[in-house]
């Protein structure tokens, strides 16, 4: 990628030993809107802030939990137009994997192999470190999953996590909240108060986005109804 | 002749209760000469998955060391052995890839899936696979093949009666072959065990 005279890395070494280039992925991608996820006995959900710059906007065009398989969901905080090239690639690899083998991608395998994009743009000429860090949620033979994907390209599998603006607030809480035998229902519940901690303003099912997979193994992203109802549920 | 008819083979895979049988002849020739009686047509990919490969036997060499470079990689990402499916529709990509220029093979596959289920089925040199829920046969002796397992194949097999009526198929089909013979490899699979029978049938 990139021109001749662009065909050297522009992340490179620090004398200290970091790359710098991705801390500061890091620094965007925690300024970037609050995102969580949470691992239940039976499923996972991930959900997000959904704050638009302006009332103008018409926030029903704006999806940021996206879906990858239909088993398989991912929601990022950082820069949405880097998120959007992950998913496109993460999409045609799931789709590349299930046309030689016929068999849906396992989640461990899509994570890594986006991971791996991911670390490439880190060593390679012309190209800077993507600004997301993502929250892949799926459910395959191995029962449900979570893993977080930093632009490094390091991955984590997570029972409960958070990323973005908020994130030290929102994992304390999680901390403190979560129990290895909760169930889905719970875990929204448990979602929803989480990204109310650190909401600023009036929290509707408008400005936020909820995705869910149960054992049916079907990535579906709630409406904003089904959110009203989870939320007056929690009041 | 034939590039498939250059070295001769004899195939066979069928199902019974909760187990599979997979068997092929032994004999490996340069059209009408024999150099081998011990040709070994049928691997091992893992415990529970058979593939055997009939045609020009180069290429059914060259294809299974592809097979099995590709299934120890799946092993060690994935940490699990692949499905006899699975592995099916990947024979069926890697065949498929070289279209115009393809693997003179036609590989029969079977094994064990979920829940120790059997599966067999076979593709032609291209690709094009063939399920099927009783027997397949591939090979130069296909067509006695598929009389002699039509006549003699009943559904329901224990593992006992399903290597008798194997090897039956396979002995009396491969008389009727000049270019496949010289005795059977027979391997029977359950659950529990696998079991190789080398047969010896009319050594011409």
């Amino acid at each position: 990628m990139g021109d001749s005279q662009y065909s050297f890395s522009l992340t490179t070494f620090s004398p200290s030993g970091k790359l710098v280039q991705i801390e500061h992925a890091l620094t965007a991608v925690g300024s970037g809107q609050t995102s969580l996820g949470i691992k239940a006995s039976n499923g996972v959900v991930i959900a997000t802030e959904k704050k638009l710059p302006s009332i103008l906007v018409d926030e029903a065009s704006v999806q940021k939990i996206q879906i990858l398989t239909p088993n398989i969901g991912v929601v990022y905080s950082g820069m949405g137009p880097d998120s959007r090239v992950l998913v496109r690639k993460s999409r045609k690899q799931a789709e590349q994997y299930h046309r030689l083998y016929k068999e849906p991608i396992p989640v461990t395998q899509l994570v890594r192999e986006t991971a791996a994009v991911m670390q490439e743009f880190t060593q390679s000429g012309g190209v800077r470190p993507f600004g997301v860090s993502l929250l892949v949620a799926g459910y395959d033979d191995k029962g449900p999953q979570l893993y977080q994907v930093d632009p490094s390209g390091s991955y984590f599998s997570w029972k409960a996590s958070a990323m973005g603006k908020n994130v030290s607030n929102a994992k304390t809480f999680l901390e403190k909240r979560y129990t290895d035998d909760m169930e889905l229902d719970d875990a929204v519940h448990t979602a929803i108060l989480t990204l109310k901690e650190g909401f600023e303003g009036q929290i509707s099912g408008k400005n936020i986005e909820i995705g869910i997979i149960s054992a049916d193994k079907k990535f579906r992203v709630l409406t904003p109804s089904e959110i009203e109802d989870y939320l007056q549920e929690v009041e | 002749m034939s590039i498939f008819e250059y070295n001769g083979s004899a195939l066979v895979a069928m199902v019974g209760k909760n187990c599979f049988a997979i068997a092929s002849d032994r004999r490996l020739g340069v059209q009408l000469q024999t150099i081998a009686t011990d040709f070994q047509r049928i691997y091992n990919i893992h415990p529970k998955l058979f593939i055997g490969l009939s045609g020009l036997a180069s290429d059914a060499q060259t294809l299974y060391q592809r097979l099995v470079f590709r299934h120890k990689l799946y092993e060690l990402r994935e940490e699990r052995n692949m499905k006899p499916e699975t592995f099916a529709s990947l024979v069926s990509a890697i065949q498929y890839e070289k279209r115009f220029g393809p693997y003179f093979c036609q590989p029969v596959i079977a094994g064990l899936g979920d829940d120790d289920k059997p599966f067999i089925c076979t593709m032609d040199a291209i690709g094009a696979k063939e399920l099927a829920k009783d027997f397949v046969v591939a090979g130069t002796a296909s067509e006695s093949l598929y009389g002699a397992c039509e006549a003699m194949f009943k559904p329901d097999m224990e593992a006992e009666e399903l290597f008798e009526t194997i090897s039956q198929a396979l002995l009396s089909s491969v008389d009727r072959d000049c270019l496949s013979g010289w005795g059977g490899h027979v391997y029977v699979v359950t659950p529990m065990e696998v079991t190789e029978k080398i047969l010896k049938g009319r050594m011409d």
